[in-house]
């Protein structure tokens, strides 16, 4: 196998070709010679991405040494390599500043690597290497991009396990999005324009994933919000569709402020000297850091991941986003885009890690926004009847338990939780796109029902997508979200008890909304009006891909001790092996497999799965509660209205200038301040009746009409000295240049 | 020679041209007056240039910016009797006086 | 060197009367095909005093540049626009509008005298030399590449602009 991990640059390259030759010849080469180049293209990026990820393995398991490690650390830490036996030298020199910080992290990460060894006793490169856990450092390949004054920034690529995964992922699920897209837009009339953005997104997304440096991110993710604009308002004929594009980009542009201040200050902390993502990791988690910079740091950078990752409160742009075309919010808004901000903590978690100081308290601000991401989500999924902002909502909750897991420093947790949910999530959406093709275009699920009998692919891989995502043994979910829970079990230092309480009821809720979304589909009868069929080869293979997905990548960690069952060491936590960062990455402890925790969530997503089933299916329950309890129906209008959050945001960008303000305090008016003010409200109009004549008439109105006639009067009077000709102009000007020209000379 | 020879003749021309500016109400004749004071200032740009390469045998910057002053009055008059012509061209005359649409 | 310096300065002051009459002509006579010649006098006396400062290259540049190409476009002006043959008392603003300029020009002229005698007093040339035109090729084609890169822009806007406003359509 050649060694594809130098050049990786030829992945993200190949597809913004792709965009290219599309947006150029895609109109005059016709449909199927555009699908035909994307999916060409996204075939020959996953293969690359598959031997990079082969690269990237052998690497871990024959780590680099003596000189070529000493290269790789140099660059790496985005220093230019020196050729000759200087070479050792020139280590010692460039690391001397954090050198010492360096070997105690190193020596710290690998104490801790032989207790956990100790613990699992599943460790398999820390029993090949004689307890000794490795540093393998990522593979980062640079060229300059500009100098300015003596300073160079640098574009290049950064390969590691995290890069190597989201590359894959990516891969995939844009590769069967095109595919399914070719029947799904079949006889649009932006069909060439669809397919060049969906290339353009794929290529800023492996850019993004690609990284080197924090600049360079910042591009990348810039460019994924562009054509995150672009798909939503693909059918932008309709004001709704281009409505809820302008208001992704801007709600992201909020979060975009926070993203560049992150970016530098950051930059700023680490010494002035590098975005390089390495170097500013290694910089905050060095003793010398300065953590009240990197907590403002974090904080900043967070504020960018609160909007792109849809984190409470900036998460209302994506239900929204559902008004693109089905692949796209498959590809965008599940799988890929939205995991932007996640990976962002991911990469950069040495700023998140010693910054937001993760780890040493029962509390973190990060895994609270994150946790509280989850609830909010979860319940909003509840209210929906748009299958698709279900699936939305239940985007955003799945997105809070990553940055909880991340937050409570379980970082493999979240990150393998990203992996999983990308595939099944994109398999709910394909399948919720399947349902609607054959549904005249509808989402709305009192349309549907009864379908599992005209529709039995999209059934069956709905149903295993669905069992997934509630976290049902033994599929994907069930692997990723009981690490999780395990991670805020355990903790760092201390448990997480608030984050592993949301957590469960998290894992509670996603379950019932699922099997509420999944009856009403699937079950029951038919009670739209068209007449639904299964849907073409190109729509289900796709499908029946990913349910493979979830159903196999949940065994890529699996447990090293599972209820007993004790795997060779050689297939247990592989994702874990490969994947987690060893370089320039805090000290974490792994949380073991937790039977109880996996027990309970198991037994909880149960019991949702059974009450939407008995309540949606069998009609027990108290149906009719929200219409008969006061309490509930508040709650009910309460999710209905998405928390208000929307009619916030909207009076506040719109400001005092324009009427939805005045409409929300009319509301306010309306609905609690009545009852109050009506008493008060008599005694009031006498008292304006007074101020009106004397304050309003006499005196601000004299005001207001004294100042229009003065400035009218003004401008009269100047209205002369504009004649109209130059020349006149021109003496005034030569005059004004003498007087100036005079005070110059003989005053100053 | 006196470096102030040629600085107080090249302000006498550029006076000159400052009053021809005023002064003058053919469009023609106003340009005309423009190339005074553009003269003006190349005098003085050489004069300097010269005095400066006295010193400093590398440097002809004087030289090299009354060329480029030199270039750019061609451009001026180019548009500018191009202006006078298409004003000839809608009002039968070149006064500049008579061309006040703009005026409050 | 004493008899060159002399010989010099008399040229300079033949040179300067003359342009600067030559340039109060061009402000005042009433013919405009007058107003022309006079320009070419004290266009070609300018060149005149670049010889006396040793540029040789903007002497040359002055003679082409000015008497060639920007003369000739005065005259076609002159003819196109259809000015009258002979004198003309409809050439200059009212009265008031003449005070004015000279007033302002004299003003302008005293304080820049002022401020050259001021900050210049008695400062002499140097040993003058030839500024050679190759040391200016050399200087324009390296220091000042971009300003000529932009300039030669400039001057393509300028014909563009010519063409455009000046066409018939």
């Amino acid at each position: 196998m050649f060694n594809m991990i130098d050049k990786v640059w030829i992945i993200p390259a190949l597809m913004a070709a792709s965009f290219l030759v599309i947006l150029f010849f895609g109109k005059r080469w016709g449909t199927r010679a555009t699908a035909g180049i994307g999916i060409a293209a996204v075939s020959i990026c996953l293969l690359l991405s598959v031997i990079v990820a082969g690269n990237w393995i052998s690497r871990v398991n024959h780590p680099p040494t003596g000189a070529a490690l000493a290269a790789d650390v140099i660059a790496a830490n985005g220093l230019i390599p020196q050729t000759g036996e200087t070479i050792g030298q020139e280590v010692n020199a460039a690391t001397k500043d954090s050198g010492e910080t360096m070997t105690t992290e190193s020596h710290s990460a690998s104490t801790t690597e032989a207790n956990a060894t100790e613990g699992h006793g599943t460790e398999a490169t820390a029993s090949e290497n004689g307890g000794e856990h490795e540093s393998v450092p990522p593979v980062v390949r640079t060229v300059t991009w500009f100098q300015i004054g003596g300073m160079q920034f640098e574009m290049g690529t950064l390969v590691d396990g995290l890069a190597a995964m989201m590359l894959i992922t990516v891969c995939i699920i844009s590769l069967l999005v095109h595919i399914y897209s070719t029947e799904y837009l079949h006889g649009d009339v932006r069909f060439t324009h669809y397919y060049a953005f969906l290339s353009l997104f794929t290529a800023s997304m492996l850019f993004y994933v690609l990284s080197s440096n924090t600049l360079q991110m910042l591009m990348g993710w810039e460019l994924v919000g562009v054509c995150s604009f672009g798909l939503i308002g693909h059918w932008w004929e309709e004001k709704k569709n281009t409505d809820a594009a302008l208001k992704a980009f801007l709600t992201n542009r909020v979060g975009d402020i926070g993203l560049i201040l992150g970016v530098i200050i950051t930059f700023f902390a680490a010494g002035g000297t590098s975005f390089n993502v390495l170097h500013i990791n290694e910089y905050a988690l060095s003793h010398s850091a300065n953590t009240t910079l990197l907590l403002v740091g974090a904080l900043c950078l967070f504020g960018g991941v609160t909007s792109k990752s849809g984190q409470f409160p900036l998460h209302t742009w994506l239900p929204d986003a559902m008004a693109g075309p089905t692949p796209v919010s498959a590809l965008i808004h599940a799988a890929t885009m939205v995991v932007a901000g996640v990976y962002l903590i991911a990469r950069l978690y040495g700023v998140f890690f010693s910054g937001l100081a993760i780890g040493s308290s029962t509390f973190h601000y990060v895994a609270f926004i994150g946790g509280f991401t989850t609830i909010i989500g979860g319940l909003l999924a509840f209210v929906q009847t748009d299958l698709k902002k279900v699936l939305a909502y239940s985007t955003i909750s799945q997105l809070g338990y990553m940055v909880m897991a991340l937050g409570v420093g379980a970082w493999t947790a979240g990150v393998f939780h990203l992996f999983t949910h990308a595939f099944f999530k994109a398999c709910l959406f394909l399948g919720a796109g399947s349902v609607s093709h054959a549904c005249h275009h509808t989402f709305d699920m009192r349309e549907m029902g009864g379908l599992r009998k005209k529709m039995p692919i999209t059934h069956a891989t709905f149903l295993i997508a669905t069992l997934a995502l509630a976290g049902i043994f033994p599929l994907a979910g069930f692997w990723s979200k009981d690490e999780i829970l395990a991670g805020a079990a355990n903790g760092q230092e201390n448990a997480y008890t608030i984050m592993l309480i949301f957590g469960l009821i998290t894992a509670f809720l996603t379950a019932a909304y699922m099997g509420r979304a999944y009856w009403l589909t699937f079950w029951g009868e038919y009670r739209g009006h068209a007449k639904p069929h299964e849907s073409p080869k190109v729509i289900t293979v796709p499908l029946i891909i990913l349910a493979g997905c979830a159903v196999v990548f949940g065994f890529t960690n699996f447990p090293g001790n599972f209820f007993g069952i004790k795997l060779p060491s050689g297939v247990t936590t592989r994702f874990e092996h490969f994947v987690e960062p060893t370089f320039a990455f805090p000290p974490l402890q792994h949380a073991e497999f937790t039977p109880w925790l996996a027990v309970v969530s198991t037994i909880l997503a149960a019991t949702g799965l059974f009450i939407a089933y008995q309540y949606y299916e069998k009609n027990r329950g108290p149906h009719g509660l929200t219409s008969r309890n006061k309490v509930a129906h508040a709650g009910y209008t309460f999710l209905e209205n998405k928390y208000y959050l929307d009619d916030l945001y909207t009076g506040v960008i719109a400001g005092s200038t324009k009427g939805p303000i005045a409409r929300a305090a009319n509301w306010f008016n309306q609905n609690i301040l009545d009852g109050v003010i009506n008493g008060i409200g008599f005694g009031a109009r006498k008292i304006a009746g007074v101020v009106y004549v004397f304050g309003d008439q006499l005196i601000i109105d004299g005001a207001v009409n004294g100042s229009g006639r003065g400035s009218e009067g003004a401008g009269q009077l100047l209205r002369k000295i504009q004649t109209g000709k130059v020349q006149q102009y021109a003496s005034i000007l030569f005059a004004g240049a003498v007087v100036l020209a005079g005070v110059l000379v003989f005053v100053v | 020679m006196f470096l102030n020879q040629f600085l107080l003749l090249a302000a006498i021309l550029f006076c000159i041209g400052v009053y021809g500016v005023l002064a003058r109400k053919n469009g023609v004749l106003v340009l005309m007056s423009i190339e005074l004071i553009l003269n003006a200032v190349n005098i003085n740009l050489v004069a300097f240039g010269a005095y400066w390469h006295a010193n400093d045998m590398a440097n002809v910057s004087g030289q090299v910016f009354a060329l480029f002053v030199i270039a750019v009055a061609a451009a001026e008059v180019g548009v500018g009797l191009a202006l006078v012509l298409l004003i000839y061209r809608n009002r039968q005359s070149i006064d500049i006086d008579d061309v006040d649409m703009l005026k409050g | 060197m004493l008899a060159l310096l002399v010989a010099q300065n008399i040229a300079f002051y033949i040179i300067a009367a003359l342009m600067v009459v030559g340039a109060i002509r061009v402000v005042t006579t009433k013919n405009v095909m007058h107003a022309a010649l006079w320009l070419v006098l004290v266009l070609s006396g300018a060149a005149a005093q670049y010889i006396l400062l040793a540029a040789e290259f903007v002497a040359i540049t002055q003679v082409l540049v000015y008497l060639g190409a920007i003369i000739v476009l005065f005259l076609f002006g002159i003819m196109l626009t259809r000015a009258k043959t002979g004198n003309d008392d409809d050439l200059d603003n009212k009265k008031s509008a003449k005070f004015i300029g000279a007033g302002i020009g004299v003003l302008l002229l005293g304080l820049m005298s002022y401020s050259l005698i001021d900050g210049f007093k008695d400062t002499e040339f140097g040993n003058l030399m030839v500024q050679r035109t190759a040391e200016v090729s050399d200087s324009i084609f390296s220091t000042y590449l971009l300003p000529f890169e932009v300039l030669s822009v400039l001057l393509l806007a300028a014909l563009i602009g010519a063409i455009v406003i000046a066409r018939r359509d």
